[in-house]
């Protein structure tokens, strides 16, 4: 029994809690966890919502809250609260023990915290940086108002989501981080409408760490673009179902390399026995022409961290090189249980679930070719402009919508067709990305696995993919 | 604190900041779950979770929101503050209110309320299911998704009208998705969810036969031709088309214009009239019913489709208010109210007996059977009405199946409920609602052949 004193503290978020922290990180070792971590956050949130000519919805949102893992072997327990007391925090390191059954005798040494890593001493001001609620319903208002020009619109909304997270991470081995992070994003959304036909518009721009991001969104330049691909898509038939080669182009194109591959590459796939790339490091698994990076570092994107949710800092991982497996994307409990070092990629939407190993920033490297000489090359084809969601298979079957795309023949682009469908699997689709465009983009999303909802930035130049099967009717 | 003490302070706190009229909905919940990988534990969890969400009205009787995890005397004031604060940005051009029926009677439900197995146990529980379900054929190599929880927790609802309501319960869940591979062919994985009021409440034994079935039985499979074909759906994936539809009952979507139905469409003949579709959430058998709505508006049984023709849409307090009638017991809590369906059963006609053919036990024609879909958020066009889904299914002929390799099914909502050519007449239970096998004419399938 470790002796604690009976001052019930509560974690204060404005300081370092370090004392306090090292007795709960002492405690679960003196009851025989290997190690333990400690993640706390308190976060400030805030939607707005546009719809028509007017604000519809404001929902602002606060909150705290502990995640305590501990590992035992290669065993882990994970208990989260909104109980910030030391009595708090106390039960839920017990409970962590109680769970996995610790009865050791064994007591890892724990030589204290390191002295706190602050990335957060430059971002204490943010809050009071980012713009004001009237702000935003202004910007978003005169967004959807831009929508209007166009008369067969007939649904236009635009919203704004703010997440601003200050986090403190510590564990036994003496990490000891405090981070601020801030993530905007703006979506515009339209549905056009003509007697029977109907199609729909959509786009979503993100920025992490940049509180003057949206006031220097170009919101006359994204309600084109939302406009062009709605209006393009109203008469659009329907696309027969085939087997053809297809040019997707950049930005949120990379959502098939994310989904498809990315999470393939990801150590918690490892651990399942549900990637096909488990032992395929140093071998060909895809054309020559395909590199793929995975990166925690650009300044200003949506999937940039200072520091990862394990307290570690994101390293750039080239995960592919030249069609080659050069690395996977790893954690703490992936390292543990694989061998795959730590890339910095432990991450997790929030206190209440465990960090597993998460893309961050994820894309396809650029090549030699223009957007043209991809279209020019292919005399039968579709060109996906646009691609909506999609999932992958427990199996690595995946299924993507595409949201805009015409057909192409000749080497030209021609008619706009809906309703197609991208169906394959990784390891056939890889080797058949036989052309990388010059004109890499990213582009914001929220990716949702094991570990919840996290920001991240897919992309990719224009590709081309030899041959895929297209869903359609 | 409790329902009262929450409600004492917030009425003390309000009436410093002027606030005279509030609503909140909270609640509080304790999670555990367990996770093994070949009989190892791979990873506990534990949580202990509340949240709560406080609207205000103002003087211009314009709703603001907040919502909070801290439910310290801090944490409420800060929550009535910004609620305050964000009520100036209330829309004007829908005013919201206290549901009409908040302080009505709530159906007498029995509180399924078991005692917690706890982590040891559910951790003894699934590991010995892994472990049956590994030994049921030679060919599951690993259950890679696979876990064991139960859940308990308590809901609150009151305003400054003197409504209080709440309700409290217990759920368990076991989940096993197991991967399969033989030489030379590709993996296959299938699966099995069932749910219950406590651990001892679940079938185990028919999730792992269950998961074992689907597993081995797709083994061997075939790639198909792409082309137009009969489809039978099961029960499963019958409810999950027409709840990722769900919009076209959901007054909200159609004010918003984002459903296929519109406001005039009550009455409209949408489907084949063998078809009858209620949601019904506090049925017996619906282990997640909750007697009241976000909104604090008693559950009920509500006929959405009756003899292929639309009957009534779901509604919150606002949504009802512009349709001229009541809320049905289907909001959440918001400035905006969100509205969803609880859980549907679809059921054959009474009236339309001379529909009796095609059954999915003995026909002997040419058919696919849908038995899972697969990928909803990407492959649902929910307010155009079309769908393009990868599913899990067989080709029958002859009166023998075999699994197909991948293949997606496309078609139109509108279409496809007219395009119903038989109902039958067995219901069967689901973890999503009740629905018999439903035969559709024909639709676009695109196979890998």
């Amino acid at each position: 029994m470790v002796l604690t004193s009976y001052i019930n503290k509560e974690i204060d978020f404005n300081e370092e809690n370090k004392e306090l922290l090292e007795e709960i990180i002492s405690l679960g070792l003196s009851l025989g966890a290997d190690f333990v971590e400690i993640f706390l956050e308190n976060t400030d949130n805030i939607s707005v919502l546009v719809e028509e000519d007017f604000i519809t919805n404001v929902s602002p949102s606060f909150g705290k809250g502990a995640g305590i893992r501990i590992f035992k072997d290669k065993r882990d327990g994970f208990v989260s609260t909104n109980d910030l007391s030391k009595k708090g925090l106390i039960n839920s390191i017990t409970q962590a023990i109680e769970m996995l059954d610790i009865n050791s005798t064994t007591i890892k040494r724990f030589e204290g915290l390191e002295d706190i890593r602050n990335y957060s001493i430059d971002k204490c001001s943010w809050l009071d940086a980012i713009p004001t609620v009237n702000e935003i319903g202004e910007k978003l208002l005169s967004s959807t108002k831009f929508l209007k020009k166009e008369e067969k619109v007939n649904v236009r909304k635009g919203s704004y989501s703010r997440n601003w997270q200050k986090v403190i991470i510590a564990s036994s081995d003496g990490t000891f981080a405090k981070d601020i992070r801030l993530h905007q994003t703006v979506g515009l959304n339209v549905i056009a409408l003509d007697k029977q036909y109907r199609s729909s518009g959509s786009r979503r721009f993100g920025s992490s760490d940049s509180p003057d991001e949206f006031k220097n969104w170009n919101h006359e330049a994204a309600a084109n673009e939302v406009l062009d691909s709605s209006m393009n898509m109203l008469y659009a038939d329907y696309v027969d179902a085939c087997q053809k080669p297809v040019v997707l182009a950049n930005k949120f194109g990379g959502v098939i390399f994310h989904e498809a591959c990315g999470h393939l590459l990801e150590t918690t796939q490892i651990e399942r026995g549900t990637t096909p790339f488990a032992n395929k490091l140093n071998k060909k698994i895809a054309h020559e022409a395909v590199t793929a990076v995975d990166e925690g570092i650009s300044s200003g994107s949506f999937g940039s961290l200072s520091v990862d949710d394990e307290g570690m800092e994101p390293e750039k991982s080239i995960l592919i090189k030249d069609g080659i497996l050069k690395k996977f994307i790893s954690d703490r409990a992936g390292e543990m249980r694989t061998g795959h070092k730590r890339t910095g990629s432990g991450r997790r939407q929030n206190y209440s679930f465990a960090a597993a190993s998460r893309m961050r920033n994820t894309f396809i490297a650029k090549g030699n070719y223009s957007k043209d000489e991809l279209i020019s090359s292919i005399s039968d084809g579709l060109y996906c402009k646009s691609m909506g969601g999609g999932s992958v298979g427990a199996t690595g079957q995946f299924n993507f919508a595409v949201e805009e795309g015409y057909l192409i023949k000749n080497g030209k682009l021609t008619k706009p067709v809906k309703g197609a469908t991208l169906i394959g699997e990784a390891t056939e689709v890889m080797p058949k990305i036989s052309m990388c465009g010059n004109d890499l983009e990213l582009a914001p999303g929220f990716c949702g696995s094991i570990s919840g909802s996290v920001n991240v930035t897919v992309g990719q130049p224009h590709i081309k993919v030899d041959s895929i099967t297209i869903g359609g009717r | 604190m409790d329902l009262k003490e929450i409600s004492n302070f917030i009425t003390i706190s309000a009436e410093t900041l002027n606030i005279k009229k509030w609503d909140f909905g909270a609640s509080f919940s304790n999670d555990f779950s367990v996770q093994v990988d070949k009989g190892i534990a791979k990873q506990l969890k534990a949580s202990q979770k509340q949240v709560l969400t406080l609207r205000v009205w103002n003087n211009e009787n314009l709703v603001g929101i907040t919502t909070t995890s801290d439910l310290s005397e801090n944490g409420l004031k800060k929550a009535l503050y910004q609620a305050n604060l964000a009520s100036d940005y209330g829309n004007k051009n829908e005013l919201t209110d206290f549901s009409p029926l908040a302080k009505d009677p709530i159906k007498k439900i029995k509180e399924f309320k078991r005692s917690p197995a706890g982590i040891k146990k559910l951790l003894e529980t699934l590991r010995i299911a892994e472990n049956e379900l590994l030994n049921k054929h030679s060919a599951i190599k690993t259950i890679p998704y696979n876990g064991l929880s139960e859940s308990f927790f308590k809901r609150i609802y009151a305003n400054s009208d003197g409504a209080q309501r709440s309700y409290e319960k217990s759920q368990a869940a076991i989940y096993l998705y197991a991967r399969a591979e033989e030489n030379n062919r590709k993996p296959r994985s299938s699966g099995s969810v069932k749910i219950g009021y406590g651990l001892e409440d679940i079938d185990i034994n028919s999730c792992i036969e269950e998961a074992a079935e689907k597993t081995i039985s797709h083994l061997n499979y075939k790639a198909i031709e792409t082309g137009k074909y009969k489809i039978c759906f099961s029960p499963e994936s019958f409810l999950t088309l027409i709840n990722a539809f769900s919009s076209m009952f959901n007054a909200r979507s159609i004010i918003d214009g984002v459903s296929i139905s519109n406001k005039d469409s009550i009455g409209d003949m949408i489907a084949n009239p063998l078809l009858n579709i209620f949601d019904d959430g506090l049925h017996e058998k619906n282990i997640s019913s909750a007697p009241f709505d976000g909104e604090g508006t008693p559950t009920q049984k509500l006929c959405l489709i009756n003899n292929g023709k639309l009957e009534n849409f779901i509604h919150s307090e606002s949504t009802a208010r512009i349709f001229k009638t009541k809320p049905t017991g289907h909001a959440g809590l918001g400035s905006k109210v969100s509205v969803s369906t609880d859980w549907l059963v679809v059921e054959r006609s009474e009236n339309l007996s001379k529909h009796n053919y095609l059954n999915h036990k003995d026909y002997l024609g040419e058919y696919i059977y849908i038995e899972e879909l697969n990928a909803i958020h990407a492959g649902v066009k929910a307010s155009q009405g079309s769908f393009s889904l990868p599913f899990d299914g067989w080709f029958y002929k002859g009166g023998k199946r075999i699994s197909i390799e991948a293949a997606t099914v496309a078609g139109d909502l509108k279409i496809l409920l007219k395009d119903i050519i038989n109902i039958e007449k067995k219901q069967y239970l689901t973890t999503s609602g009740i629905s018999p096998h439903i035969w559709v004419k024909e639709l676009s399938i695109t196979g890998d052949a």
